[in-house]
């Protein structure tokens, strides 16, 4: 707990400009501490601005309200200190999986054999041995999200952003992935931030559940999911059923106070 | 999936019955020629065609006027796909550049470009000038609208990938948004093509002193039947022949895609 916090959101407001139609405002005095090597979950209902929340991290969107900063300094772009996962996988479609897993490297004043050392070595951690040579096409949804990932993971960034990354995926595919990625953060220790609007998926993950208000987007309250989760079992176990009880609670006032927002 | 894909192509048996019609075609011409089912001034018969064709090859006139017509189509279209791509791109990268030029892109694109002959011609005299300006300004239009439907498809989230992985703007543009735009890209420029032949041979065919279009009008007003329909046949086999390297071309770019 006495870990500085990495990343610091101070009363950040944003408004959506949709081409047509008013503003709305998404997002409304949200504040929020990450600290480093932490597992954060943002949870809320769709529509809540946990993914404009993510964004603007990432600095992909500007900031109009408030700070958020990043290791001290104000958020100002985006830099490959904050690597990003989108559920849509975003991967080069051009590009084999060893070219869109070395695009980040090449970026960086590397040899190129370290490079390609490097490349390989996070191709293998995902499990994707021998498709090196294919093209995104040509792989399943979860293949796809285990590429964004290494690709994500290789150029070292401090941090992973990631934006409902397993929401496109099968139930099965889901669950491996969770399992994945779990091995992974307790490999590599970075700091995460994880969108999702599964309260099942957030208590697994997570130390820390951030959960949201129903738009505009609040943090309502941060719940600490920290406990043992090791063992095939942890989904049944007292402990975890429990904690999802708990968020789930605070989600579901929200999620129907959303469907009830929806426009017609 | 017993589809023989263009790039495969090889003379098998699949591609003669798939050109067989034009075999058909070949015969009736010829059959109806000599039979004198259509006057062989209007048609000449097809061997009489192919006779005048070596007879052209002979004499260099095929050739020397062939290569001028092909440097000029080749000159414009070149342009045309460097200068409308780059435009196209801009226009989708940069709000600014869109305000400014698109109002104009529209307004000039649906304009037939062969009333631009005597303009061409006006500026730039009757040689090559005139010619690769005409193509360049008929064919730049098809490749920019294009590249900026396909600069407009870049998926966001690639684009913020590629920038948190360190490319800054003018990196990300070259890595993201122009391989984004090359399928259609490649489409504007197909269209680019077939309109560089039709304006060459037109443009050729009121001013110049040689190329194909050029040799057509003076091989018909000389009563040179036979030579003009074989200048004529050449002409939409090389068409046809750009159009399937193309293809090719197009495939090889585009293998990712399968």
């Amino acid at each position: 707990m006495s870990d500085p916090a990495q990343i610091i959101v101070n009363d950040v407001c944003h408004h959506y400009r949709p081409a047509v139609g008013r503003e709305v405002l998404a997002l409304e005095n949200v504040s929020l501490n990450v600290r480093e090597r932490e597992f954060l979950a943002l949870l809320g209902p769709s529509g809540c601005g946990k993914s404009t929340l993510l964004y603007l991290i990432g600095g992909f969107l500007p900031i109009e309200t408030g700070r958020i900063l990043v290791d001290g300094k104000p958020v100002a772009g985006p830099g490959p200190d904050r690597g990003i996962v989108f559920q849509n996988f975003a991967l080069f479609p051009w590009k084999t999986v060893r070219r869109n897993v070395l695009y980040g490297l090449e970026r960086q004043a590397l040899p190129r054999r370290e490079r390609e050392t490097r490349a390989q070595a996070f191709i293998d951690l995902v499990g994707l041995t021998g498709f090196e040579d294919s093209y995104p096409s040509q792989l399943s949804g979860g293949m796809k999200q285990r590429v964004a990932i290494a690709r994500t993971l290789a150029f070292e960034p401090r941090m992973l952003l990631m934006d409902e990354p397993f929401g496109a995926l099968d139930a099965q595919t889901r669950s491996l992935m969770q399992g994945e990625l779990l091995a992974i953060w307790e490999k590599t220790r970075k700091t995460v931030i994880f969108v999702t609007h599964d309260v099942h998926e957030a208590v697994y993950l997570a130390e820390r559940v951030a959960v949201m208000t129903a738009r505009p987007g609040r943090i309502k309250t941060v719940v600490d999911t920290r406990f043992d989760k090791a063992g095939p079992e942890v989904h049944r176990s007292k402990m975890f059923v429990d904690k999802v009880e708990e968020v789930w609670n605070l989600v579901r006032d929200e999620a129907v106070k959303a469907l009830e927002k929806k426009p017609p | 999936m017993n589809d023989v894909p263009a790039s495969k192509m090889s003379f098998t048996p699949g591609v003669l019955i798939r050109y067989s019609p034009l075999l058909i075609l070949a015969l009736a011409w010829e059959t109806a020629s000599r039979l004198h089912l259509v006057s062989s001034l209007a048609l000449p018969p097809l061997t009489d065609v192919a006779q005048a064709w070596i007879e052209l090859i002979q004499s260099g006139e095929l050739v020397s006027n062939g290569l001028s017509s092909l440097y000029r189509a080749g000159a414009g279209l070149a342009l045309a796909i460097i200068a409308g791509g780059a435009l196209g791109i801009f226009m989708a990268v940069s709000r600014p550049v869109n305000t400014a030029l698109g109002p104009l892109v529209e307004l000039f694109y649906p304009m037939p470009k062969s009333a631009l002959i005597p303009v061409t011609v006006l500026w730039l005299g009757f040689g090559d000038g005139s010619k690769i300006l005409l193509i360049f300004l008929g064919c730049m239009l098809p490749v920019t609208i294009g590249a900026y439907n396909g600069a407009r498809g870049s998926d966001q989230h690639l684009i913020w990938s590629a920038r948190s992985m360190g490319a800054d703007r003018l990196r990300m543009i070259f890595d993201v948004v122009v391989p984004s735009a090359l399928p259609e890209l490649l489409n504007g420029i197909r269209t680019a093509l077939a309109l560089s032949f039709i304006l060459l041979v037109s443009s050729e065919l009121i001013v110049a002193r040689q190329g194909f279009g050029y040799l057509i009008g003076y091989l018909g007003a000389n009563g040179s039947y036979e030579a003009m329909f074989a200048v004529v046949l050449t002409v939409a086999f090389i068409g046809f022949l750009a159009d399937r390297i193309y293809q090719t071309i197009v495939e090889r770019a585009l293998r990712w895609r399968t």
